[in-house]
């Protein structure tokens, strides 16, 4: 059906809501990475099996929703019951009939699958907006995951998707979105920061054609999968973002370039464009304003590198992607060296609600110089792992103790790493700084796209620091030899630091190669490369100088450093002679096993596996 | 090449465009339906979309998603994000290239296991993960490892 006016979208809306409202309980079932490792794909089978089987008055098999991540991908497979939402966590697929009995049927909840207070094991929660990691979060780009069945448009127009274009083209011109984007105060969210306004402002004054839109989906640092979730879970938001900045810019052609490792992101991208082809959001005279545009989906080769926006414009005209000096920026000559506005999928995701709601509000929300909310994936050693939205401002702490519930019982909060490689670690004094684009610069670490990783006192800083300058050695394009072989000479450095053969000499080289490669890299993979090693050596020197001088690896991780011991507390059941690749465990069953030195190689796996404490680390 | 690869490799150039534009859609479909890059369909590909062999060739080395070499029937990938990293995934790629007696990045001879290691699959909420062929396996502890990869 083609939407070509106001009226006949309200309309559409409108029948979509009362066709979801026929339904007296929804269930959604969450089909987000975490969720779906954990089989919620049988889940939603199984629902609609069941159902089938059985009516359920008021209740069709309609009425089983696959959504895109809600979240909470700790507690997941995850299954939802509006509109009560009564939030059922680690369902597995026995469980099934036993919500459709009671809760659909009856209204029943199932206590056994409610979220459990923490600190109070006999207080449950039933309703997920009442849970500390729900309750403190405030949702702008993720609004709709989680909510709505990714494949289908008609999900995203009843929740009032296509509104925000319908205004835009139909009431609005193109120089008063740019103006309405520039008040918002919008900047950048894959990290860069820079106002959104301002860029497309920009390229939109270039007097060249065509200009071009790209949606930068190569969410490539590790640790950081916003994108992943908004690009799976709402792609309908990503498309009419980008229509809107097509709109403003005058372009009439756009790319979304998309990870070779998010397949399902590909896919729903897709089909998402192929469904806002059917009603005309993309194609000619959308709205029957006159103006045109359409999208395609370029994966990704797997190169971190292409998340750099003149590497990704390369990329996508079918060439190593390898970027340039940025003399001559992006929005005058971009890809194919035309007029290019690319922007990160997050930012795309909060502009339709932007021109919904006006600049006003949404820069009412956050801090001054950053406005809005973003969204970021917390993993790592913290007890509520998964996706979260916060106002801007807000501290590290609140995100990481409140909302993330803190590090798992019995260990202690060592540091947070934000920004992924290009970013830093934070120790526990930094925590109560506000998250914004600024205030983390300032100490060495910024935002990033973010990733957002809590290491506790089992990670070893030096051995972070190795690990970073390692995956920027691989990733690392090699067009200028400042990243290419500074990053390769302190990663060697860094090595022969966990293995403790480095002087204190060597700090002092990796101070002065780190300033070369900042300043001489050509883009900002190396220009931020060595930022992991500085902040840890800022935060953590003495870490440092523990390998060095002592040569102890005081968190028992670098190999060259520790040993492993069988304690007293070893009951004999075998489980780390199975694991040990080396065959360094010997025993029998029920009596305390003996770990042989010689062969040992201190990979930590019989550490992994023991369940009685019984491995000691010296 | 046997006809019926040839069939294949024509399917693919048929549904691309054929301009230099498209050069890594078509090496991602080759990828894709071959498990790997075959010399042969590098050569045809570039004839077909007016590329350079040579720029074929830095294509396919410069992207992590292309590989020259055969792989095996069952991709053993363990992701190394950062949060994987800390939770203990090298420990699932000791157990792997043990029992299997392959390194990341090698292909049993018989070609059934390939191990590699993937930079981050945005997972990082179940991290360690395992992901073999499509299937992806949350919070591995090191001793499932094995079991689970050679389930397939």
């Amino acid at each position: 059906m083609v939407i070509d006016s106001i009226d006949k979208l309200k309309k559409m809306q409108d029948d979509a809501c009362q066709k979801l409202d026929r339904q007296k309980k929804k269930v959604l079932i969450c089909l987000g990475p975490g969720c779906l490792a954990g089989g919620s794909d049988q889940l939603l089978s199984e629902f609609r099996k069941v159902l089938k089987q059985k009516k359920v008055k008021g209740v069709t098999v309609e009425a089983v929703k696959q959504v895109g991540c809600h979240g909470f991908c700790a507690r997941g497979p995850l299954v939802i019951i509006e509109p009560e939402r009564i939030f059922y966590t680690k369902v597995k697929k026995a469980h099934v009939k036993d919500i459709v009995a009671k809760t659909l049927v009856n209204g029943e909840i199932i206590e056994k699958l409610l979220y459990t207070d923490p600190d109070d094991h006999a207080k449950k929660m039933a309703d997920y907006q009442e849970i500390p990691f729900y309750k403190n979060q405030q949702r702008i780009s993720l609004r709709n995951c989680g909510q709505i069945d990714p494949d289908r448009i008609d999900d995203y127009i009843a929740m009032g998707g296509y509104s925000a274009l319908g205004k835009v083209l139909t009431r609005m011109k193109p120089a008063k979105v740019l103006d309405e984007v520039s008040k918002s105060g919008l900047r950048g969210r894959g990290g860069g920061g820079f106002s959104t306004g301002r860029k497309w402002a920009t390229c939109a004054k270039i007097d060249d054609e065509p200009r071009y839109v790209i949606c930068n989906g190569d969410e490539g640092d590790p640790g950081a999968f916003m994108d992943r979730c908004i690009m799976e879970g709402d792609p309908h938001s990503v498309l009419e973002g980008m229509i809107i900045c097509a709109f403003a810019v005058g372009s009439n052609y756009g790319y979304i370039y998309v990870r070779e490792e998010y397949p399902l992101a590909v896919i729903n991208m897709q089909k998402a464009i192929e469904a806002a082809r059917e009603h005309n959001f993309l194609g000619k005279n959308i709205f029957n304003s006159g103006f045109d545009f359409d999208v395609l989906v370029i994966r990704g080769g797997g190169a971190f590198v292409c998340g750099e926006s003149s590497a990704l414009m390369k990329s996508v005209a079918g060439e190593v992607g390898e970027p340039r000096a940025k003399y001559i920026r992006s929005v005058v000559k971009g890809v194919f060296d035309k007029p290019t506005v690319l922007n990160n999928v997050e930012t795309f995701a909060t502009v339709p609600v932007i021109l919904d709601k006006g600049s006003k509000w949404f820069s009412s929300i956050g801090t001054k110089k950053s406005t809005g909310t973003k969204a970021f994936s917390l993993a790592g050693k913290v007890k509520n792992t998964g996706l979260v939205e916060v106002p801007m401002g807000v501290t590290l702490r609140d995100i990481i103790f409140d909302i993330g519930g803190g590090v798992p019982e019995g260990r202690t909060f060592k540091a947070v790493q934000t920004g992924g490689p290009s970013g830093g670690c934070l120790p526990e004094d930094k925590l109560d700084l506000p998250v914004d684009f600024d205030s983390l610069t300032e100490v060495g670490s910024m935002m990033g796209s973010g990733g957002m990783i809590v290491m506790d006192d089992r990670t070893c800083m030096v051995e972070v620091a190795r690990y970073f300058l390692h995956f920027l050695v691989e990733e690392s394009c090699g067009k200028c030899s400042p990243c290419r072989e500074g990053l390769y000479q302190l990663l060697n450095l860094c090595t022969k630091i966990t293995e403790g053969k480095a002087t204190e000499a060597d700090l002092d080289l990796m101070e002065q190669l780190s300033k070369t490669i900042q300043i001489g890299s050509l883009c900002g993979l190396g220009q931020s490369g060595p930022n992991p090693f500085i902040s840890t050596l800022t935060y953590f020197r003495e870490e440092y100088l523990a390998h060095i001088n002592d040569k102890k690896c005081p968190a028992g991780i670098c190999r060259s450093l520790i040993k492993f011991v069988i304690n007293d507390e070893c009951t004999g059941c075998m489980a780390c002679i199975k694991v040990c690749p080396t065959e360094a465990i010997t025993g029998e069953k029920k009596k305390l096993h003996v770990l042989n030195q010689d062969l040992c190689t201190q990979c930590g796996s019989c550490e992994a596996v023991c369940n009685f404490e019984a491995i000691d680390i010296i | 090449m046997t006809t019926a690869e040839k069939t294949k490799l024509k399917k693919i150039f048929d549904r691309n465009p054929k301009n230099p534009q498209a050069l890594i859609t078509v090496l991602q479909d080759i990828q894709k339906e071959f498990r790997y890059l075959p010399c042969d369909a590098m050569s045809e590909a570039a004839k077909q979309l007016g590329v350079p062999l040579s720029k074929v060739f830095s294509a396919s080395t410069f992207y992590n998603a292309f590989s020259l070499k055969p792989r095996g029937e069952t991709i053993i990938r363990i992701c190394q994000g950062t949060a994987c990293h800390i939770n203990g995934a090298d420990l699932m790629v000791e157990q792997l290239e043990t029992e299997l007696n392959l390194k990341v990045g090698e292909t049993s001879t018989d070609l059934k296991f390939t191990i590699e290691v993937v930079n981050c699959v945005g997972a990082c909420a179940m991290a360690p993960v395992l992901i073999v062929n499509e299937t992806y396996h949350g919070n591995v502890r090191c001793d499932r490892a094995v079991g689970l990869a050679k389930k397939g």
